[in-house]
């Protein structure tokens, strides 16, 4: 290299300028890249706001706290989307995080290699339908399933309870909040399983063989050797399930029964802020109706960025608990 | 909206860029942009149109909000909606308006044991059920409009339509004329705010619904009833008659309009006069400017209009839509004549 250097001198560093160059060109380029992803998310969050100012101005706070959504007189309130959004994603995750977690698990700690590929490939396939078809599926298998066979057993059982009987009252029109629950919870559940098997495999094998090695049961090693091991990334997996959650709208505008309505039962229809706005977007002919409606898809973005603010501050405080 | 005018125009753009590199169109496309309720049969006459004459149309059904933006915005040739523009907001922008293709609105029914159109209703006792104020099938109200039926006393399962549509329009504006508590509880638009029933999207959502539930009643267009094969109710109209809905009670309903004498031709259909009349019928409208920048487009535009008026009657009857009688269609393009011309106050339309 010595050599090199005295024989050629001139050469060597003009190369070594170009390289200099070339990294310098990449760094920007890509940090171009970059920073066209926050002038696009800027861009976005400003012509929403743009787009939402009359009707925030109009109705200000109570728009938050209303349950009227009133077309004809022009009276909107976002409480009847929200609450169906946050109700419908809660279901979701009550699904979707255990089946997903169970399904997971089995792939990386007791099943049989042979079946190991195939099963994580279907988990996958179910994240590639398009969310159309969850919904035609949803409003013409699921829901007259649930209507004749599911509903009418739930309302005579859980629904004679005292407290929890008042989620499962009214009659059986196999669409509502609770439906459109359950089909997002199968949407969100090749989410979390294919990121929580993925975290799983990342898990040392000598780790996990030493506490088998000092006897413990599949669910001792999972509990307390897996899954602290794997909390940033399972909690990641659950959160990106969660977000598809909060945003999807062709499935749930299907079987959701969309009525501006809070309702204590399960089994009645609600909306969500999504299926409002695809519902409705389309004949909005007054100014301040499209600019309610684009008001609640800032909403839906708010909810959204808190729910993903929420995730990161209690994953650090978990991060900060186990450092001490 | 700019913003989103802009966003809805930009595949109607790119359609028109993509023609004029591809260059084999004799002349450009008619574009055209609004109601979903009329696509089918302006996709049919599209189509047939293109066969005789070359010249092919470019209809974004966008929803009729959609289409009354953009030709405000005037990114297309002409607009469409289900619901007439007032007179006001057409001089406002100075556009002109049309009725160009009829359809209906029908109350389908799932009720056991009864055969269709062998259940009659009438518009207040409809509006007392879509405020849940009806919740039986055997209540007096409906038994008394139905004597010699057999009602069952199942509960009625009232089913809406959740996306704005002129159906929705139609239905409501149908329900507003015929009760005052409907109209002051709920009141009429593309999307209101239903005090009972669950919401089912699309007419293919409503029709299933009624389908699956027993005891329901829902509201579709006309071509899905019979399509569908579904049950259906007999309504009784303005003249205190028995009618059922089809291609005839629609014509009924256009034919004893006053269209002479309404601005705009703003007439909706509902609740009209006359014995045979289907109580809720509606048209749906074309929109113009009145001075239009583009006089080449704008003639093609109306000469497609015009072939649709002489010769697209047949496919709009296979569609089960309901053309507009010849007398109203001389009077619109009278209308033409008069109102839509280029720069130098030509009409742009010649014949």
């Amino acid at each position: 290299m010595a050599d090199l250097i005295i024989a050629e001198p001139a050469a060597t560093l003009s190369r070594a300028g170009r390289y200099q160059r070339q990294d310098r060109y990449f760094q920007w380029l890509t940090g171009g890249f970059a920073l066209f992803v926050l002038l696009l998310l800027g861009g976005i969050v400003l012509s929403i706001l743009d787009g939402a100012w009359p009707a925030l101005r109009q109705f200000g706070f109570g728009f938050l706290v209303t349950e009227t959504w009133n077309p004809v007189t022009e009276k909107f309130g976002a409480l009847a989307p929200i609450f169906g959004t946050l109700v419908t994603s809660i279901i979701a995750m009550l699904v979707g995080v255990p089946l997903g977690f169970g399904i997971a698990l089995f792939l990386t700690e007791r099943c049989p290699p042979v079946l190991k590929r195939p099963l994580g490939i279907a988990v996958e396939l179910l994240a590639g339908i398009p969310s159309i078809i969850y919904g035609i599926w949803g409003l013409f298998v699921l829901a007259p399933f649930l209507q004749h066979h599911v509903q009418p057993f739930l309302i005579d059982t859980l629904g004679e309870l005292p407290w929890i009987g008042a989620l499962f009252q009214g009659p059986p029109y196999g669409i509502g909040v609770l439906t459109a629950g359950l089909i997002l919870g199968i949407m969100v559940l090749p989410f979390i399983t294919a990121i929580t098997r993925d975290v799983f495999d990342t898990v040392p094998p000598l780790l996990r063989e030493s506490a088998y090695g000092l006897g413990c049961t599949t669910w001792e090693v999972v509990w307390n050797v897996v899954l602290p091991y794997t909390r940033a990334g399972v909690v990641g997996g659950i959160m990106l399930g969660l977000g598809r959650a909060l945003g999807e709208t062709m499935a749930v505008t299907f079987v959701i029964g969309n009525a501006h309505r809070i309702s204590g039962s399960l089994l009645a229809p609600g909306t969500t802020i999504s299926a409002a706005i695809a519902n409705e977007f389309t004949e909005a002919t007054g100014d301040l109706y499209t600019s309610s409606l684009i008001a609640l898809g800032l909403l839906l973005f708010v909810i959204t960025f808190g729910v993903l603010t929420a995730a990161r501050l209690m994953l650090r405080h978990l991060e900060r608990r186990r450092g001490a | 909206m700019g913003i989103m005018s802009r966003f809805l125009a930009a595949p109607v753009l790119a359609a028109l860029v993509g023609f004029g590199i591809a260059g084999v169109a004799p002349a450009a496309d008619i574009s055209g942009a609004g109601a979903t309720f009329p696509y089918p049969v302006y996709a049919k006459w599209a189509d047939s149109y293109k066969k005789e004459t070359g010249t092919g149309l470019n209809y974004q059904s966008i929803g009729s909000g959609g289409g009354i933006k953009q030709i405000k915005a005037k990114t297309v040739t002409f607009g469409a909606s289900d619901a007439p523009l007032k007179e006001e907001e057409l001089k406002q922008d100075a556009l002109v308006q049309w009725p160009m293709i009829m359809g209906g609105a029908v109350p389908a029914i799932n009720v056991p044991g009864l055969n269709p159109g062998e259940l009659t209703l009438d518009g207040p006792t409809l509006a007392r059920m879509y405020l849940g104020e009806i919740t039986k099938w055997n209540d007096p109200a409906i038994a008394a409009l139905n004597k010699g039926v057999k009602l069952p006393s199942t509960a009625i399962a009232v089913v809406y339509r959740s996306d704005g549509s002129g159906t929705n329009f139609l239905f409501t504006n149908y329900l507003s004329k015929v009760s005052k508590d409907f109209e002051g509880k709920v009141g009429a638009a593309a999307s209101v705010q239903w005090p009972t029933g669950i919401g089912a999207k699309g007419n293919e959502g409503v029709a299933n619904m009624v389908k699956q539930t027993a005891g329901a009643i829902g509201y579709v267009e006309y071509a899905y009833v019979k399509q569908n094969h579904m049950n259906y109710a007999g309504l009784i109209n303005a003249a205190g008659k028995k009618v059922q809905p089809d291609a005839k009670s629609f014509q009924a309903a256009a034919a004893n309009a006053d269209w002479a004498h309404t601005p705009g031709y703003a007439v909706i259909l509902t609740n009209q006069p006359g014995a045979e009349s289907w109580p809720i019928t509606g048209a749906s409208f074309i929109l113009m400017h009145e001075k239009v920048e583009d006089p080449a487009a704008a003639a093609e535009a109306l000469k497609f209009f015009d072939w649709a008026y002489k010769k697209g009657g047949k496919e709009a009857e296979a569609l089960d839509y309901v053309p507009m009688p010849a007398s109203v269609a001389d009077m619109v393009r009278k209308t033409w004549a008069a109102h839509i011309k280029d720069a130098n106050g030509k009409p742009v339309h010649a014949g």
